[in-house]
């Protein structure tokens, strides 16, 4: 009696850590993203390697353009579903204003770099909210159609607006964003005093002149897969989207077109836990997170996919492309020779103005 | 009076009938019941709660309930920010919710009304915690107790909840606070939100007694202490608190919560800012109702919105026109091959009906596309105009992504609403009346206007609501083909319920297109009548 009393004892002992281990994490979890391409280069860099490891089974939800009202909705109705949530970095600080995402300390949560520099060096300015990790810098550039638009091609983003020299349709993405900055910047605003000028309503009001001027020959686009479309088709002569489609436009499907990388916008796109999580789900996310924004995985996501890795030490692990064989880094949005003039997007700036300017933006389109 | 009538069992037959009625009625309603239910949870009742978003503004008074006390007798019209009062109370209720995490949710809310809100309610909130730091050197400076983290803990708790959390193992949730009565009236703001503290470290699962405060409990004791009467029966501990603490904080100058916040954001000295709180501190607003109909809430009442903002009155008025033109291109196209397909031999007719129902079971996104596809400029349409010569190579037609392109796809996509109840009511009317007609004298024409026509007219009714009201709400299409003259009042609302997260607008916006569609409706039961409508049979 005795014996078997001690014998449950030590077995209870023995056990009870192997089994809270067991418990401390969950074995399944939902990834969300955007699908296609993308969740293609994520699904082969991360998620695969990820579930080899560990054996959990990683679920995808290809939602990621309707993730913040979804995921207020699921916080409101209290049931969170998703694990772990990729989104452009603007969606991140939303959904961190509103509580909906967890907050992270990218020092003590996330992986060190290769070189041995903390994650938030590594990372430097691109953690552009408490809640938001970062995992690819993508730009919004300028692709235009070599047979298209004459003799002599275009060098800068003034192009877009200059309908003599080029003649014929343009796209450009159907917000506001990116394109006040380039319409002031092709109006004579200096690059730094361009959120200065927006912020006044004579600077506005400047901004949507400029773009008064194409407007009869603008195709606005939401999707971005809008633009490739339409220049394969000579539906534009140019268009505004995001690189990765162009470089499949240029590279994958050899359509003659070039890329303008001048005044490039530049964004990012990471990942969010959502907030609310049990804790063992937020323990799996949180190891997760840490695996796939490790120096190594961001820069193997750019053998499958153009864009460029969101830690510094990452950028020189980029190597060839898993199936073309060519090289990647000089089609990374941020390789020095493609970053010549590059436009960083004001997180800040845009989450109070958004609102109004949207507006603005919603009333010129239709007048 | 005539004698009652009774029945087999001598009740009142009347009686007797009525009981047996309603057990009938009762069954009856027992068999819908699942039905019933399962449309009252998952219909009625997500679209009354979104409906009351458009009205609903809780989280102002909820975040800043003090402020918007204070700031209730402020006026506007002055041109001065509001007086010290109201700046404290902001301080005390941003304090705790900001460790709520609840401000930044608050600035997006209140930058839907003035921009700039948003950031400035981010900023604050990280040097709130300004506010406090001299009244907590003042008594670190006087006491070391002071900076041991359980001195406010023993002062304002009761010797139980000291107990408990002692007690505690540290799972879950701490013990809830419990305040001393004599404290709680002697200081009473100091020990509200000292339970704010206490109860929200408690939540995350730390013992409150080793957490220091935040900065706001120093700084409300510290203006309290002063004025405060010495409760009865205090400890040692106690007595000291009011008498040395009391005198030495009566010496000491205290943090200016209005220069601090000042200092953070100059907006916190403009009267936008304040204006922009006061209005909007009521627990129901009309606010997003004003936003839908372009206009807002100015200084004294509302106020037509700038020219530049406008855009959501011609958005209703564009809607309800192209919905119109859609059901009526349906009714000119789908009349006729409604017509055939009722009058052709059944084996055309059946051929026929698989050509009208075949683009009704494609998938309403390749359907979309495929319009794209024929409609733009370098598309099949085009191509073909300019290979027969109708149209120059340098002159394509622009036929998409304006509102042509919404027209022409849409009333493809809605065509089969119109075909169907129309075939069906079709089909009913005997080909013996035009014969009869005809056989009477009539043309042709007289035949199917004065005979035939008026016969359809329950088909055209059902299939032009249908049609009417499914296009209104469409949103992929116009997103798709729209362009910006094209689309609708429904995409602003999906780009504020997906996008923006402006809910209370896009509610707004929901329930006036509803009350619109509600409105046709009862206009077209009091011209028409509803009871001429007929899907069939």
């Amino acid at each position: 009696m005795k014996m078997t009393t001690k014998l449950m004892a030590t077995s209870a002992l023995v056990f009870a850590p192997l089994a809270a281990g067991a418990q401390d994490m969950a074995d399944e979890m939902t990834i969300v993203s955007w699908g296609g391409a993308y969740s293609a280069s994520q699904q082969a860099a991360y998620h695969d390697p990820y579930m080899e490891n560990t054996g959990v089974t990683i679920i995808n939800d290809e939602s990621s353009a309707e993730a913040v009202a979804k995921l207020r909705a699921m916080n409101e109705a209290g049931n969170v579903t998703w694990d772990v949530v990729d989104v452009v970095a603007s969606d991140a600080i939303r959904l961190c204003d509103e509580g909906l995402a967890m907050e992270i300390d990218a020092d003590e949560q996330l992986a060190d770099g290769d070189d041995g520099s903390k994650a938030s060096d590594d990372f430097g300015d691109l953690l552009v909210s408490d809640c938001f990790i970062p995992q690819i810098v993508y730009s919004t550039t300028v692709g235009y159609r070599t047979d298209l638009v004459g003799d002599t091609p275009p060098t800068d983003i003034c192009a877009i607006f200059d309908t003599e020299t080029y003649p014929g349709m343009r796209s450009l993405e159907k917000r506001p964003i990116g394109n006040l900055e380039w319409a002031l910047l092709c109006d004579g605003v200096a690059k730094e005093d361009i959120y200065d000028v927006l912020e006044t309503p004579e600077g506005q009001d400047q901004a949507f002149a400029k773009l008064d001027t194409v407007k009869d020959s603008v195709v606005w686009w939401t999707a971005g897969a809008d633009t490739p479309q339409l220049l394969a088709d000579g539906e534009v002569i140019m268009g505004s989207t995001y690189n990765g489609r162009l470089f499949s436009l240029i590279v994958e499907q050899e359509q003659p077109v070039e890329m303008l990388w001048d005044a490039q916008v530049f964004d990012l796109d990471g990942w969010i836990i959502p907030a609310g999580l049990s804790e063992e789900r937020e323990a799996r996310a949180l190891d997760f997170i840490k695996f796939a924004t490790d120096t190594q995985r961001l820069a193997d996501q750019a053998k499958y996919i153009a864009y460029g890795p969101a830690r510094a030490s990452s950028a020189p692990l980029v190597s060839t492309h898993a199936t073309l064989g060519i090289e990647m880094a000089p089609h990374m949005p941020t390789d020095p020779a493609n970053a010549t003039n590059t436009f960083l997007y004001n997180y800040e700036w845009w989450a109070d103005y958004r609102d109004d300017l949207d507006a603005k933006f919603q009333a010129w389109l239709s007048q | 009076m005539a004698e009652q009538v009774l029945a087999a069992d001598g009740r009142p037959l009347k009686t007797s009938l009525n009981r047996a009625l309603r057990r009938q009625k009762l069954r009856a309603l027992m068999l819908i019941a699942p039905l019933l239910l399962f449309i009252l949870l998952s219909f009625v009742m997500p679209i009354a709660d979104m409906l009351f978003r458009s009205v609903e503004n809780q989280i102002v008074g909820e975040t800043l309930p003090r402020t918007v006390v204070e700031l209730k007798d402020w006026d506007a019209t002055s041109g001065a920010e509001p007086d010290a009062a109201v700046f404290e109370a902001l301080a005390r209720d941003l304090s705790i919710a900001v460790e709520e995490k609840s401000h930044t949710r608050l600035g997006s809310r209140l930058n839907y009304e003035l921009t700039g809100i948003s950031s400035l309610f981010r900023k604050t909130g990280r040097s709130v915690d300004e506010v406090g730091e001299a009244a907590q050197d003042a008594l670190e400076a006087l006491s070391p107790a002071w900076a041991e983290r359980s001195a406010f803990g023993g002062l304002l708790g009761t010797a139980r909840w000291t107990a408990d959390l002692d007690a505690w193992d540290g799972e879950g949730t701490a013990p809830a606070f419990e305040a001393r009565p004599e404290m709680a009236a002697a200081l009473p703001e100091t020990t509200r939100l000292y339970t704010s503290f206490a109860n929200m470290v408690g939540a995350e699962g730390d013992n409150p007694l080793t957490e220091k405060q935040w900065p706001i409990v120093s700084h409300v004791f510290a203006q309290e202490i002063v004025t405060a009467e010495t409760p009865d029966g205090l400890d040692a501990f106690g007595q000291a608190v009011f008498s040395d603490v009391k005198a030495a904080m009566a010496a000491t100058t205290l943090d200016d919560p209005k220069a601090i916040f000042i200092d953070v954001d100059e907006d916190w000295g403009s009267t936008d800012v304040w204006r922009t709180i006061q209005t909007y501190s009521p627990a129901y607003t009309d606010g997003y109702f004003l936003n839908s109909i372009d206009r807002l809430k100015g200084a004294d009442g509302s106020e037509a919105r700038p020219e530049n903002e406008q855009v959501y009155v011609t958005l209703f008025i564009r809607t309800m026109i192209m919905s119109f033109t859609i059901t009526v291109s349906c009714i000119v196209l789908g009349y006729p091959i409604a017509w055939l397909l009722a009058n052709l031999p059944a084996r055309k007719a059946n051929l026929l009906m698989i050509l009208v129902l075949l683009p009704f079971w494609t998938s309403l996104l390749v359907r979309t596309s495929a319009w794209k596809v024929l409609l733009q400029q370098q598309g099949v349409i085009n191509d073909i105009l300019v290979w027969i010569g109708l149209v120059a190579d340098d002159n394509r037609l622009q036929l998409i992504n304006n509102q042509t392109g919404t027209i022409i796809a849409m009333t493809h996509i809605l065509l089969p609403f119109m075909i169907l109840p129309l075939y069906s009511v079709m089909k009913t009317i005997p080909p013996t009346y035009l014969r009869a007609a005809k056989s009477l004298g009539a043309t042709n024409w007289t035949a199917f206007w004065r005979v035939y026509f008026p016969q359809s007219i329950p088909g055209i009714g059902a299939g032009s609501i249908l049609a009417f009201i499914l296009s209104i709400g469409y949103y992929i299409t116009p997103e798709i083909v729209g362009g910006t003259k094209g689309v609708f009042i429904s995409n602003r609302i999906a780009y504020h319920i997906s996008t923006s997260l402006n809910w209370g607008l896009a509610a707004a916006l929901g329930a006036i297109l509803l009350a619109i569609v509600m409105l046709f409706y009862y206009a077209y039961d009091k011209i028409v009548g509803i009871d001429n409508v007929k899907l069939g049979g």
